[in-house]
């Protein structure tokens, strides 16, 4: 098993003739992600050259659903569309096939784009938006898996971690962390670090509860907001899983925006010190040093019976 | 990005909201001239910064150093005083608990009429990022400080949550107004502004529209007191209109030039920079610098596809503070090869001639092949495997504590 993405799902890619899209697909496919096809509205006919595989492309997201019964869509389409591709694709999956994953990749949407488009979301059964401004998900198999986003494939192995992060490269960090002590990771999420966002950290730990490969959670925030915080409580109510973690931006000063933009300390909330604290009451053992994830983790899982 | 007061107050005025009559002026001859149009009566005469606390603020020389005035938003009864406070604004530098100690020049005013004032309200539309919605806040103590009431009285504070698909609907602002102890004429006048202002924050992609305070006068009339607007810059590209009020004067000079060079840069007050890829990672390396008894001098994001040429830019960037006294790249390569980062590393520090230590963490798609090329390069630069390692490293090589 894994979350939401099999090893091998059938992935459309949304703005696969762009530049960014043709790279990634290609990236993706040969990481072994099944990649059915994609989606350029306007191109459809065309097939896309992507070393390993010939993508066919199709105009719009319903015809491709119905053409490749596709179980997940990543977006690489400009921000100021992105927001339109989500709903395309979550009345796609909802009208042929009655569920699918929609992963956005795109940094820079606008924020009253993404209230929209995650309310639209919300309000579509079956569909779940990861992202945007994201890495994307990866379930990583014995040979291949399933890549569907940014990431850089081979620092990956099948194993029983479940990790869930704002942050890309920190994410990467984390997966590093978690190979340096021979562990493997069941499924990474990267959630994004924009404002409004799809996913959030309770629904991955919920799904890697739920999950049987997976045995412990590596859970890396930053500051901004307040979804560690709704994390940790959630994790001190209904976790059994060990998890462990990490906050970027203790020596991040309030009022500036730290690069994503939703990592902001606003009116003295979103602080990295009041989300270690939480994490830390619910149980949830955090590193100060991104480089000691593995040893926090490798403790966790020894106290846990797991190694 | 933020705009001006009388920048937001004309958006308003554009909209048909209530605001008083206001004029904007850069010398103390239009400050009297303004005084004169607006009827020789009562005026405000405030001070124009991007940041707020201006009316508790303090008015510096900026030669001396020395305090010229008390408060940088002045009631005005007659033209002398007009006078007065003008001269004591415009040029000097205004400090208030946003700005920082260095405070803001200040180059802009606005003098505007008064009103007979019944009560001070504040109120804020911005998005809540938990609900995923926008959120109405309004507190009938207008004129403090939001976070104070925020914190002492979180019960005084009143919250409407408008659901995208719905919109804001006329019930949600009658009841804002009655929980606000709102009646008569002055509920409708609440209504007519608060729905407008809240079109105007969708139409206009808003990130935060704060007035405080906001005002019923005598006569049962709400009017806008206050206007402080920011706008989402990932929305800008569909409003060029509001892109022409930005004030690039009130922005740090370094960041706006990192941002046009695809960077994400903020300065900090430390002697040791960093040029990292990804904004966690490169706020996790500050924070493992201060970790390891080091103070960071930035955070600086390279994004995910830094080419060479961007990393020479942000090399340049870093070094153009003085404080610098030594560098940490941290680099995990995913879609970015460490090679290429390697080659860029090199050719920014032969280019720049850096003579500050230097300590280089790759790791990622071809390090091998990366720190092969920065032993080989015959350059003084510190390789290391681990961001510990790396930050332990760079304190050391530029003395701090540890």
């Amino acid at each position: 098993m894994s979350i939401w993405i099999g090893e091998d799902a059938k992935v459309l890619v949304q703005g696969i003739t762009g530049n960014q899209g043709t790279f990634h697909a290609t990236k993706m496919a040969e990481y072994g992600t099944n990649i059915v096809g994609g989606v350029t509205p306007r191109k459809g006919g065309q097939i896309v050259d992507l070393g390993s595989v010939q993508a066919p492309v199709w105009n719009t997201m319903v015809e491709a659903i119905e053409a490749t019964d596709a179980d997940a869509s990543v977006i690489y389409v400009p921000p100021r569309f992105a927001g339109a591709a989500i709903i395309e694709a979550a009345n796609a999956f909802s009208q042929v096939r009655g569920n699918g994953v929609i992963v956005c990749i795109t940094e820079g949407i606008p924020t009253l784009d993404m209230v929209k488009a995650v309310d639209h979301v919300h309000n579509t059964d079956g569909v779940r938006l990861i992202g945007p401004n994201c890495p994307g998900i990866i379930t990583p198999g014995e040979t291949g898996g399933s890549k569907i986003g940014i990431m850089p494939g081979h620092i990956h192995a099948k194993g029983r971690i479940g990790i869930v992060s704002k942050s890309g490269t920190l994410t990467y960090e984390a997966v590093a962390q978690t190979m340096s002590i021979d562990e493997g990771q069941s499924t990474c999420i990267g959630i994004g670090g924009d404002p409004v966002n799809g996913t959030g950290f309770i629904d991955c730990l919920s799904a890697f509860e739920n999950d049987e490969q997976t045995v412990a959670v590596v859970m890396i925030g930053e500051i901004g907001g307040t979804a560690e915080e709704d994390a940790a409580a959630w994790v001190a109510e209904n976790m059994s899983k060990p998890v462990v973690g990490f906050v970027a931006g203790m020596t991040a000063p309030p009022g500036k925006r730290m690069g994503h933009a939703g990592a902001i300390i606003s009116g003295g909330k979103g602080t990295a010190s009041e989300k270690v604290a939480a994490m830390e009451a619910a149980g949830i053992r955090c590193a100060n040093d991104p480089s000691e994830i593995g040893a926090v983790l490798l403790e966790s899982l020894k106290t846990a019976g797991l190694r | 990005m933020n705009i001006h007061e009388y920048q937001g107050k004309q958006l308003f005025r554009d909209a048909g909201l209530a605001v008083q009559d206001g004029v904007h002026c850069t010398s103390v001859e239009q400050a009297l001239a303004a005084y004169d149009a607006l009827g020789g009566n009562v005026v405000a005469v405030k001070s124009q910064i991007h940041a707020g606390g201006r009316g508790k603020g303090s008015l510096h020389s900026p030669q001396s150093g020395e305090l010229v005035m008390q408060g940088g938003v002045k009631i005005a009864f007659n033209r002398e005083e007009v006078e007065t406070y003008a001269q004591n604004i415009l040029g000097n530098i205004l400090v208030t608990k946003q700005t920082g100690s260095d405070g803001k020049r200040v180059n802009n005013l606005y003098v505007e009429g008064g009103c007979k004032i019944a009560h001070e309200y504040y109120l804020a539309i911005l998005i809540d990022r938990e609900e995923k919605m926008p959120l109405i806040m309004a507190s009938c103590e207008g004129g403090m400080d939001i976070e104070e009431v925020a914190e002492k009285t979180p019960e005084a504070i009143f919250k409407v949550h408008v659901d995208p698909s719905d919109g804001l609907l006329p019930e949600q602002v009658e009841g804002l107004a009655a929980s606000l102890g709102l009646a008569g004429a002055a509920v409708d006048s609440f209504v007519e502004n608060i729905s407008g202002l809240f079109d105007l924050f969708v139409s206009k992609d808003c990130s935060m529209v704060e007035i405080n305070p906001l005002v019923r006068t005598e006569d049962d009339r709400i009017v806008l007191l206050d206007a402080k607007v920011g706008f989402d810059d990932n929305a800008l590209f569909r409003h060029p209109d509001i892109i022409e009020l930005r004030d690039l004067s009130e922005e740090e000079p370094t960041e706006v030039r990192a941002k046009a060079a695809g960077l994400s840069y903020v300065k900090l007050d430390g002697d040791i920079g960093c040029l990292v890829n990804g904004a966690g990672l490169a706020m996790a390396t500050m924070d493992v610098i201060k970790l390891y008894g080091g103070e960071p001098a930035n955070f600086l994001d390279v994004g995910g596809g830094a080419n060479e040429e961007q990393v020479t830019t942000a090399f340049g960037i870093i070094m153009e503070d003085p404080n610098v006294k030594g560098i940490l790249v941290n680099i995990f390569g995913g879609i970015m090869r460490c090679d290429i980062i390697a080659r860029g590393v090199i050719a920014a520090t032969q280019a720049l001639a850096l003579e500050d230590p230097l300590v280089v963490r790759l790791v990622g798609t071809n390090f091998e092949e990366g720190r092969r090329i920065l032993a080989e390069s015959g350059l003084n630069i510190h390789t290391a495997e681990t961001l510990a390692e790396g930050a332990k490293m760079i304190v050391e090589l530029v003395g701090g504590e540890s």
